[in-house]
């Protein structure tokens, strides 16, 4: 059996190191083969960008040569898929060469789209690229006093990123010394501060204590950067000095060009995870349409569901798990306290109260992750 | 006449309902009826408050069994 990984990101990486140990004996019997193809010989750890952007990490420490991560029974290939011919069981890479598959998994990830609102690319600051964190940082530190507006685009990666945001800017001024001098506006597409209720019924209260302003069913239509104004679909406006952003996203262009989906997220199967009409194409990570949290935590939970399944599927020809949505989630409250949210399809997350051991938990996760996406955690 | 889109976010969490609508509201062309399947009670005021708000159509709100069915039309 052929099993083709195209991505190599934290889905696509975790699936493919979990295939290579569950089917190690086929593999090394070669009845069983395992292809990555990437768009990047390098990986990134995607969420340490919020911390480079608050100037906490530096961008260097977010990679590692994805080659390093891969089990040596993976055959990767840093060539991109520009063609998938699903219905020959097929793909064509960027090189023009031709890999066919008896078994594919899509994880092609998403990216941030800010040139869909009109002034956003040019008028604000936004950590979701490594070189947008850096100038975010620049910006935040040559920021001496005044209006910061915080606007969130739909759909977006990360869903816990906003209230992060707001809670690092709390603490990055208060630092300073100058938080008194700094007026920090959060906006929200619907109409409470946080999609999760428990997480906006947590989060208000703080952003109440670090007198944090907020307007809830503020969906941004364009920024007015000469005047430095943000107006919404709602028909309303604010003035802002610095305006930091968490630009919409879609799915990866090669998706959207192969129209295996509308705006790239592919349509799948919530359970299984397999791309409908394909029982051998699966899906998993943000390039899904499910409604889950577009994160990497999403996506290791689906990896290790979609790893288990093409096992089982090779060695007694049928699957024998199904997602059950799950999600975990740290979140930051500041830069000294976190909490986390866990749910699934069914059960909603009970927010803790943040503290301090939970906040150093998710410092050690962000060295912790090489090794969850080597499949060992 | 466009087909209605039917949207279906029951039993999900994050990023919700609303916030699924609201990303097809952006794919949607401007006379485009989408309906969300929603298993949120908050569904039943929270979607006509933004739909109101921002300008769309309410076209209906029912709950069949567990389920919120609610019909909007993309106004602009």
């Amino acid at each position: 059996m052929r099993i083709l990984v195209v991505g190599g990101g934290t889905g696509g990486t975790i699936v493919a190191n979990n295939l290579a140990r569950r089917l190690s004996a086929e593999l090394r019997a070669g009845k069983v083969t395992l292809t990555m193809l990437s768009a990047s010989d390098r990986h990134m750890y995607q969420p340490g960008l919020l911390y480079v952007a608050f100037g906490q990490m530096m961008p260097d420490a977010l990679y590692r040569d994805q080659a390093s991560l891969l089990e040596p029974s993976i055959e990767f290939h840093v060539d991109p898929v520009k063609h998938f011919m699903l219905d020959e069981q097929k793909v064509r890479t960027g090189s023009d060469r031709v890999f066919g598959y008896d078994v594919l998994v899509i994880a092609t990830g998403s990216r941030m789209v800010p040139e869909e609102i009109p002034g956003l690319v040019e008028g604000s600051e936004t950590f979701y690229s490594e070189a947008g964190a850096i100038k975010m940082y620049k910006a935040l530190r040559n920021f001496q006093g005044g209006r910061i507006a915080l606007v969130v685009g739909v759909p977006h990666k990360c869903p816990i990123a906003p209230v992060e945001a707001t809670f690092s800017l709390h603490d990055f001024f208060k630092a300073r010394g100058i938080r008194d001098q700094v007026e920090i506006k959060y906006h929200y597409p619907i109409n409470r501060i946080h999609s999760i209720e428990n997480v906006a019924k947590w989060a208000k209260p703080e952003f109440d204590r670090m007198e944090v302003a907020y307007e809830t069913l503020f969906n941004l239509k364009e920024v007015d950067v000469a005047n430095r104004i943000i107006r919404s679909e709602e028909d309303t406006e604010y003035a802002y000095d610095l305006l930091i952003s968490i630009p919409a996203h879609r799915g990866m262009a090669v998706i959207e060009e192969n129209q295996l989906g509308q705006a790239g997220w592919i349509p799948t199967d919530r359970h299984q995870l397999t791309m409908a009409g394909y029982d051998n194409v699966y899906v998993l990570g943000d390039t899904t349409n499910l409604p889950v949290s577009k994160t990497g935590s999403a996506a290791h939970f689906e990896a290790e569901v979609v790893a288990e399944n093409i096992a089982s599927i090779v060695k007694i020809g049928e699957p024998v798990r199904e997602y059950d949505g799950k999600v975990y989630c740290f979140i930051e409250a500041g830069h000294d306290q976190a909490t986390y949210a866990m749910f699934n399809y069914q059960n909603p997350p009970d927010l803790k109260p943040a503290n301090k051991s939970m906040h150093w938990f998710k410092m050690s996760y962000n060295q912790l992750y090489w090794s969850s996406v080597r499949g060992l955690l | 006449m466009s087909d209605t889109k039917v949207i279906d976010a029951c039993n999900t969490f994050c990023p919700g309902p609303l916030m699924e609508l609201i990303t097809y509201m952006k794919q949607a062309e401007v006379g485009d009826t989408l309906e969300l399947l929603s298993t949120d009670q908050g569904s039943a005021s929270d979607v006509p408050e933004w739909v109101e708000k921002v300008g769309h159509e309410m076209i209906g709100s029912e709950k069949v069994g567990e389920v919120w069915h609610i019909k909007v039309r993309k106004a602009k």
